[in-house]
């Protein structure tokens, strides 16, 4: 019996997880390539989930919310790479943190604007209301949808960065654009894309989590410090580490629930400053990676 | 320590000649700044604005001895500054201290809790820095959360009004604005005379190196994680004194001075002063807390507005208000 509720917690910190791997995963994708690291990485993630409760009013489907709300915003981080952080490369590296930061209150403020400051429902979609028996006991049919679309698009993203020539070009950008660029890609046209593709990865982040947690301007300065945990304890920069470190953390926050709940959040930052003891550039980075 | 000298030097070559007149002016910064900060409360609307100038520039400074003179971007200073506000508050409330010493128990609780985010976060390097700040910084802020029979948790910390400072029979009416603002003005210049001193001692010169250049600064011999460390407590002492005067001054200490919005507060404010100059910070939160002001009575939305003033500086004038002043002010000197 004990055991049972053990267990059904571990797998319900799997599903917070996956929604902290989305994050983390842009987060890491985006620094890995560009070397920015972006502030605005959580009111990004707002923007999805409420860009899911726009489509979802528009077209009253769940399926072409998730489906559009990360390609529009997306698009939107196509435009904050041309026109903002384009202008920044070769300049400090805080410089672009600095900008990214400016740019969250824009987009915090822009959403209070069109949709209020109140937050305001996501319904869970019919298909995936109630529990599933997963074996171990009776579990959220929507978090396990939740862990599915999550493994899903870690598969794709492994696929094609591992099996595609475009996916070779990422990595090999990643480790010298120099390089590449004597060798003829153009590497801007490359940084614009895995810009937004990291901010569409938010963006799906946002509209999943939406029937979780409540949909509001301010859900995404907690989430930020989320997905931060998240990379400084998987080390910056590896997709591996985001991942691991994703579920790990998911899982110390739902055991903590368990045991005390009021020091659940406090569990999580307690875990990266005792990783950071440990080991000062995370469990997959490398040291001195990120100066 | 004598060796600090030598970073400046291989710059001496390629200096401007404007480098003297820069000097002279840097003599006189301290009382120059104390004599502006003096006349500072008739010159603004209201003496509630002055009294923030002061408290907000002092938190700004501090921040900028970190940003600015060491080139460590933290994203956490709230929880320096809050440490300080709510130490002061429940050293004064709930433990009855006299109001000077609730100053000094707040002041040395932010150096401590500087001291340990400090040894933290200075074990990671570059951008780790900013992301592993923010977090601590939160933990912070959840921490007071949780403590409510402490902190008084979501409602912040009340019950410390503290109506008369003085020592000994002098005391003066700490609730009249003017009072209040020279009270708080004393604090802050010896907090400015303070930081003049350390910024031109050769542990700022040491400082200013490592920012420059990190592995030269090392194989020269100086211990670079020790001197982050202990740039990080100055700065936190300086920020924890600016939250002990703000719980002081305002007599409640909402959650919010924990919060990430204060936290990027300071940096905002130094960006828009000039990082790395002296008077810029007091200059940022100067601007900062006018433009509040105007922008607030004019729309509820003004943050859509600060938001895109602070991108617009980091893009177009990353050297802020001052820093840009200085510069056109050389060139306009015909060099």
């Amino acid at each position: 019996m004990d055991l049972q509720l053990i267990s059904l917690q571990l797998f319900s910190g799997i599903a917070l997880g996956a929604i902290l791997i989305m994050l983390a995963l842009g987060l890491s994708i985006i620094f890995g390539i560009l070397g920015v690291v972006n502030f605005a990485h959580g009111s990004f993630f707002m923007v999805g989930a409420y860009a899911g409760v726009f489509f979802l009013g528009y077209t009253g489907n769940f399926w072409w919310a998730l489906l559009l709300a990360p390609l529009v915003v997306g698009v939107l981080g196509l435009g904050v790479e041309r026109l903002l952080i384009r202008p920044l490369y070769g300049r400090p590296v805080d410089d672009p943190i600095l900008l990214t930061f400016g740019l969250s209150y824009v987009l915090v403020e822009g959403v209070r604007i069109l949709f209020g400051t109140d937050g305001v429902p996501f319904d869970t979609p019919a298909a995936l209301r109630g529990v599933t028996n997963i074996g171990i006991g009776y579990f959220p049919t929507y978090r396990l949808f939740v862990i599915g679309v999550v493994a899903v698009v870690l598969v794709a993203l492994w696929l094609v960065l591992e099996k595609t020539k475009v996916g070779l070009i990422v990595r090999a950008g990643a480790r010298d654009p120099q390089i590449m660029r004597v060798l003829g890609v153009d590497i801007q046209k490359l940084w614009l894309v895995v810009f937004g593709i990291g901010i569409g990865l938010a963006a799906l982040g946002g509209v999943l989590a939406a029937p979780m947690r409540t949909v509001n301007p301010e859900m995404g300065n907690f989430v930020l410090s989320e997905a931060f945990v998240v990379t400084v304890i998987g080390g910056m920069g590896s997709l591996l580490g985001s991942v691991v470190a994703g579920l790990l953390v998911g899982i110390v926050v739902n055991m903590t629930s368990l045991v005390a709940p009021e020091m659940a959040t406090i569990a999580m930052f307690a875990f990266m400053a005792l990783v950071l003891l440990v080991r000062p550039h995370g469990l997959f980075g490398k040291p001195g990676f990120g100066t | 320590m004598e060796m600090a000298a030598s970073k400046p030097m291989t710059k001496i070559a390629t200096a401007p000649a404007a480098a003297p007149r820069r000097e002279r002016l840097g003599r006189w910064r301290v009382p120059l700044s104390i004599a502006v900060l003096c006349v500072l409360p008739w010159l603004l609307p209201s003496k509630a604005l002055a009294v923030n100038v002061l408290i907000y520039g002092l938190y700004a400074m501090g921040y900028n001895l970190l940003f600015g003179y060491t080139g460590l971007l933290s994203f956490g200073h709230a929880a320096l500054f809050g440490t300080g506000a709510y130490v002061t508050g429940i050293a004064i409330g709930q433990f009855g201290t006299n109001w000077f010493l609730g100053m000094l128990a707040g002041v040395i609780a932010a150096g401590l809790m500087a001291a340990a985010m400090g040894a933290l976060s200075t074990r990671t390097r570059g951008i780790y820095f900013a992301m592993v700040t923010l977090a601590l910084a939160q933990l912070v802020y959840y921490v007071a959360l949780q403590a409510s029979s402490w902190t008084g948790g979501e409602n912040g910390l009340r019950g410390f009004t503290v109506s008369k400072v003085g020592i000994g029979p002098l005391s003066v009416d700490f609730l009249n604005p003017i009072v209040k603002y020279y009270v708080v003005l004393a604090f802050v210049a010896l907090a400015i005379w303070t930081l003049s001193r350390i910024l031109n001692s050769p542990f700022g010169g040491v400082v200013e190196a490592i920012r420059e250049n990190e592995t030269r600064a090392k194989a020269c011999g100086y211990d670079v994680v020790r001197t982050r460390l202990l740039a990080f407590v100055l700065s936190g002492l300086f920020c924890g004194l600016a939250g002990t005067l703000s719980a002081l001054h305002l007599a409640i200490v909402p959650l919010d001075s924990l919060g990430y919005m204060m936290s990027g507060q300071a940096v905002m404010m130094t960006m828009l002063g000039g990082v790395g100059t002296f008077f810029g910070p007091f200059i940022g939160a100067l601007a900062f807390l006018v433009m509040e002001d105007v922008l607030s009575l004019w729309t509820a939305h003004w943050q859509l507005f600060l938001g895109a003033i602070f991108v617009a500086l980091v893009l177009y004038m990353p050297k802020g208000i001052w820093g840009t002043g200085l510069v056109w002010f050389e060139r306009w000197r015909g060099r």
